[in-house]
């Protein structure tokens, strides 16, 4: 009863709850790895940060595709609420990577790392979505082109990575991956758990600004309606 | 042939039509006044299907095949001859025999002579004339006109007024100017 | 089907006949493609090698591209006649394809003129390169004409355009300079092959939300 009520307490907690449990495993109860030491621990935020990026763009498609198909006029703030959150998980990607880079290998930005340079091409994407939504006038006509955008983020996505791969052939001979460790038991329930914890995050912030937006529409509504 | 219902639109903060209603059956003649800003624009391009309503209903019997819309722009391209543009429109909307129908056309709105001419050259009166072509091309049976006396001199708009004579179907014409239309309208609605 | 082909056509014929008129694109992109060779040549310090130049051809050919794209939707805000197509009773991917075809002919000559001159100043360029030229036209004119459409409804306009395209054009210069510059061009060719079926499904079946509201 008291779950329903307040289900977005409810998530925030829980993601609180989750996200403490991450950092004690990640801080405490997983080995430090032998050659990289502390810093190879970035790797449990990095990783998971990385694939809630990838989960809140495909969600902002999903809400885009309904909001075309089905004709769904709520699904418009949903996707770029998702969208929105994409980039700032995606930024934190950026960044927690070049710390990684910088760690392991001393640079600041490793061209090499086919995640940051993705994450990169990614980050240029979606800034523009919001670059286009600025632009045009609130309305069906930037829903819709909105929702359009995000789905050609989408196909990105995979179309980019298979060109950074591509690329090294001819941009860089050496490649250093930034795969994590064999991830044996306590690695990867610790990874798990760091997962879990950035998607609940992620959820509970969805849920946060989503209600947050929702509550603005309706102010403004109401203020259009008295005047 | 067109039932509106409740219909409103609104351009972010700014109401245009509010809780509009009306029907026009097949032939008939609606005339819509009111002054500049109004919405009178607003409600032809709803119509036509450019824009959606944000509230209500509108139900409009007709497939864009059938459907004439004459703007406040001309809307043809100005590099191109009277010629070429009703021919570039007269494929897309695959008026059959258009040679003789654009020939036609050109001679009854007066623009035969300068049929080889850039229309970025005609003044705006002859650009309303070729508009008028292009809205009458495809023999449409519901037309849509706002401002159709726009610009046009005495002699453009007495073959205006023979067109409308001769073309039957279903008109909803905008106008700040209804006296010369109010003969024909079979039906009125006023913005304010 | 007939009729989709045919309104595609009266489309594409529309374009190529305002520009012929005009002729204010084709001549601009002529002169800046070449202009950026001979700027790219003060940009390249001595033995940058061969490689080097290829890869800022395809820099040239994007960017010659984007000057055109800029231009494709021009007559039409500026005259409004956008409304006009859209009201036709076409299907209105055929408005899409037609641009795209008739920038694919305008981006086709610049690049005959480009190609040869970038052989005259730097290198010959080969069979694989030209096969990507062609590959990646595809890709940048489905592309960038229906980011133009969506650029005519902003506020920015042109200025959006690049900022649009940019991160969209990255794979094609990457599948682009791969072909021109290793010795395995197929797999690139492949992926240039694979980004434009890809991409102009997704425009052909997406660009009914673009013009209309």
């Amino acid at each position: 009863m008291w779950l329903r009520n307040n289900a977005l307490q409810a998530s925030a907690l829980g993601a609180g709850l989750l996200l403490t449990a991450a950092i004690a495993l990640i801080a405490f109860y997983v080995p430090t790895d032998a050659d990289q030491g502390l810093s190879q621990k970035i790797f449990y935020f990095h990783v998971p940060i990385a694939l809630t990026a990838y989960a809140c763009f495909g969600w902002g498609a999903w809400k885009a595709l309904r909001h075309l198909w089905h004709r769904d006029e709520r699904a418009d703030l949903e996707s770029y609420v998702a969208i929105h959150l994409g980039v700032i998980f995606g930024a934190l990607t950026i960044v927690t990577g070049s710390i990684w880079a910088r760690a392991s290998w001393g640079v600041w930005w490793a061209w090499q790392s086919r995640q940051l340079v993705l994450f990169l091409v990614l980050f240029l994407f979606y800034c523009a979505y919001f670059m286009l939504r600025y632009s045009v006038e609130s309305g069906p006509r930037r829903a819709r082109l909105s929702a359009v955008y995000a789905i050609f983020g989408v196909v990105l996505i995979p179309i980019s990575f298979l060109a950074i791969r591509l690329a090294e052939d001819f941009i860089h001979p050496t490649v250093f991956t930034s795969r994590g460790p064999q991830m044996a038991g306590s690695m990867f329930f610790t990874f798990c758990v760091s997962w879990a914890a950035m998607l609940a995050t992620a959820h509970a912030l969805y849920r946060i600004e989503l209600a947050g937006k929702r509550i603005d529409a309706q102010l403004r509504e109401l203020g259009e309606l008295l005047t | 042939m067109i039932l509106a219902r409740g219909l409103s639109k609104r351009f972010g903060a700014k109401r245009v039509l509010e809780g509009l209603d009306f029907d026009l059956e097949r032939g008939g003649f609606l005339l819509v006044t009111g002054p500049n800003g109004s919405g009178k624009t607003t409600l032809l391009r709803l119509v036509a299907g450019l824009l959606v309503p944000t509230a209500g209903e509108l139900r409009v019997d007709a497939e864009r095949a059938g459907l004439g819309f004459l703007a406040h722009e001309p809307l043809v391209y100005r590099e191109l001859t009277a010629l070429e543009n009703l021919q570039f429109f007269s494929r897309l909307y695959h008026v059959p025999e258009s040679g003789e129908r654009i020939g036609m056309l050109l001679e009854r709105f007066g623009l035969w002579d300068v049929r080889n001419e850039r229309a970025g050259s005609f003044s705006r009166g002859m650009l309303q004339r070729l508009a008028l072509c292009r809205t009458f091309l495809h023999q449409p049976s519901l037309l849509l006109l706002d401002e159709p006396y726009n610009a046009l001199d005495a002699e453009g708009t007495s073959l205006l007024e023979r067109e409308l004579a001769a073309h039957a179907g279903t008109y909803v014409v905008a106008t700040h100017d209804p006296e010369r239309l109010t003969p024909l309208a079979t039906q009125r609605l006023a913005f304010a | 089907m007939r009729t989709y082909v045919s309104d595609v056509t009266a489309l594409a014929r529309k374009d190529l006949l305002l520009e012929l008129r005009a002729r204010d694109t084709l001549p601009a992109m002529l002169l800046f493609v070449v202009a950026a060779l001979v700027v790219f040549h003060f940009a390249l310090p001595s033995g940058s090698g061969r490689l080097a130049g290829l890869g800022l051809l395809w820099v040239a050919i994007v960017f010659t591209a984007l000057l055109g794209l800029s231009r494709v939707f021009v007559a039409e805000r500026e005259q409004g006649v956008l409304d006009a197509l859209v009201l036709a009773p076409s299907d209105r991917s055929a408005i899409w394809l037609g641009k795209a075809v008739a920038a694919f002919t305008f981006l086709g000559l610049a690049e005959v003129v480009a190609l040869p001159a970038f052989g005259l100043f730097f290198s010959g360029v080969g069979g694989a390169t030209v096969a990507a030229v062609a590959l990646a036209d595809v890709g940048i004119c489905s592309v960038g004409v229906f980011l133009a459409a969506m650029s005519v409804s902003t506020r920015a306009r042109e200025l959006m355009l690049p900022v649009l395209f940019l991160p969209l054009a990255i794979p094609i210069v990457v599948g682009g300079v791969g072909a021109s510059v290793t010795d395995a061009p197929g797999r690139y060719l492949a992926f240039l092959a694979l980004y434009d079926a890809l991409f102009a499904t997704i425009c052909w079946a997406s660009f009914e939300y673009v013009v209309t509201e």
